[in-house]
């Protein structure tokens, strides 16, 4: 019987190796899977890599995880948020490294990743500093420059529903990063609101197939709150 | 020259107001964060727009209720909005590929300078940025059908922001087709910027005085 339904965060997290890189979902607090990042940190993996669409607020969660200095470098498109304290510090102390990405771009390398494309072409970026470095090609008539795929050796994702498949739902705008890095991540890693039984999700209405997740804990922490 | 009569500059709801008034039924369109997020209010309901967010929302209505605010929808903004009869969720990649495989019909954005080539810098405002945050800004300049861009004629300084050549990092070359500022409105054509439309009582020179490339006159 396949069983990805995990009883505790220990066993969830168990395995993350120094020097992973990890894509954490979310788009501010909506989607984002604070228990895992939490168990991230108690787990003690360090010498991350960071991929998120921000970089952390206040000084819990991923701040938190910067701020511990277990984060060598972020991948993001915005790294200011409403209160960027610890980033903004270990920035300018040198201390951190920072790739800053396109929105579209950081999710089409995640994607592309996931759909064994290791390099694709966008017109997003040409002619601005972002294209400095890389390939360009001209294609029908028009300027693209080449971005690789950003596979993630951990991605930590937060649903709305699952089943011991790995069969994911996702709530609203929580769905956000989520799909995508669930796709590009060697293992994937789920924090759910709800546990099905199997069959009790409709088929149509499973957006993340169970594929690409490796381990689901129950998480039903309620309502997202704060930015 | 006489002196300088008194102009009376549009209002950002006045901005707002033009831009909306310039939406076509049916358009897919997407609002900066910003200035440019006040165009939805004066697009009517029954005028049917439909606004995209780039976290995965397509058919956003306006701001809820405070009593009816749901914790799961927010815009690119992460403010509470609310979702239109018709609306959808996608995931990150799906609703960057609305943007960038060129599906939106419109994305207005907001912009620290115009060059009158249509190149727009609107995410750094130096070389040197210690972290600068760019968003969905290349994206959405790089990729939706038309750009336009809701600013302010002059920075706080008064110095032009409508200029012959962006000094700031650019977002995208040649993007922007039209520009919304308190004092005019300005298409972006091979010829360069050609003004369309003066705040009242402004005259042809004292916007060009406050332009750093060369206006034309429409027509």
């Amino acid at each position: 019987m396949i069983n990805k339904i995990v009883q505790s965060m220990a066993e969830a997290m168990a395995g993350i190796k120094d020097g992973s890189t990890v894509l954490i979902g979310g788009f501010g607090a909506v989607g984002q899977p604070n228990a895992l990042i939490d168990g991230l940190i108690e787990q003690g993996a360090k010498d991350l890599t960071i991929a998120c669409n921000n970089a952390g607020v206040g000084r819990v969660g991923l701040a938190r995880l910067m701020d511990l200095g277990r984060v060598r470098k972020i991948i993001c498109s915005f790294p200011r948020s409403s209160d960027p304290v610890v980033f903004e510090t270990l920035y300018r102390a040198g201390k951190i490294e920072l790739e800053i990405v396109p929105q579209g771009t950081l999710a089409e390398r995640m994607r592309a990743a996931g759909a064994g494309v290791p390099l694709f072409f966008t017109a997003t970026g040409v002619g601005t500093k972002m294209a400095v470095g890389k390939e360009h090609r001209e294609i029908d008539g028009r300027t693209y420059i080449a971005e690789r795929s950003l596979p993630g050796d951990v991605a930590l994702v937060e649903a709305w529903e699952a089943d011991r498949w790995g069969n994911l739902t996702y709530k609203q705008a929580g769905r956000n990063f989520n799909p995508v890095m669930a796709m590009a991540s060697k293992l994937t890693i789920v924090q759910s609101q709800h546990i099905r039984e199997l069959g009790e999700l409709n088929p149509d209405h499973v957006v993340t197939p169970g594929i690409f997740v490796d381990r689901v804990v129950h998480v039903p922490y309620g309502d997202p709150s704060g930015f | 020259m006489s002196e300088t009569v008194a102009f009376k500059p549009f209002s950002r709801p006045q901005m707002a107001a033009r831009v909306a008034q310039d939406i076509p039924e049916g358009w897919y369109v997407n609002l900066g964060i910003g200035i440019p997020t006040a165009v939805a209010d004066h697009v009517p309901l029954e005028r049917e727009v439909i606004f995209h967010s780039e976290n995965g929302v397509l058919g956003m209505g306006p701001a809820p209720e405070k009593d009816k605010i749901e914790p799961w929808l927010i815009n690119a903004g992460k403010q509470y909005v609310t979702m239109r009869a018709g609306g959808s969720f996608c995931h990150h990649a799906d609703s960057f590929s609305m943007i960038r495989g060129g599906h939106l019909d419109l994305c207005v954005l907001g912009a620290f300078q115009v060059a009158e080539n249509g190149d727009i810098a609107n995410w750094a405002t130096s070389e040197n940025d210690t972290a600068p945050a760019v968003g969905g800004a290349m994206d959405l300049a790089a990729g939706a059908k038309r750009l336009w861009v809701m600013m302010e004629h002059t920075a706080k300084d008064g110095s032009p922001k409508l200029v012959q050549r962006c000094t700031y990092p650019l977002t995208a070359v040649g993007a922007v087709k039209r520009v919304y500022t308190n004092l005019a409105v300005v298409d972006v054509t091979e010829r360069g910027f050609v003004v369309i439309d003066m705040a009242p009582g402004l005259s042809f020179e004292d916007l060009q005085a406050r332009t750093d490339a060369k206006l034309h006159l429409a027509g």
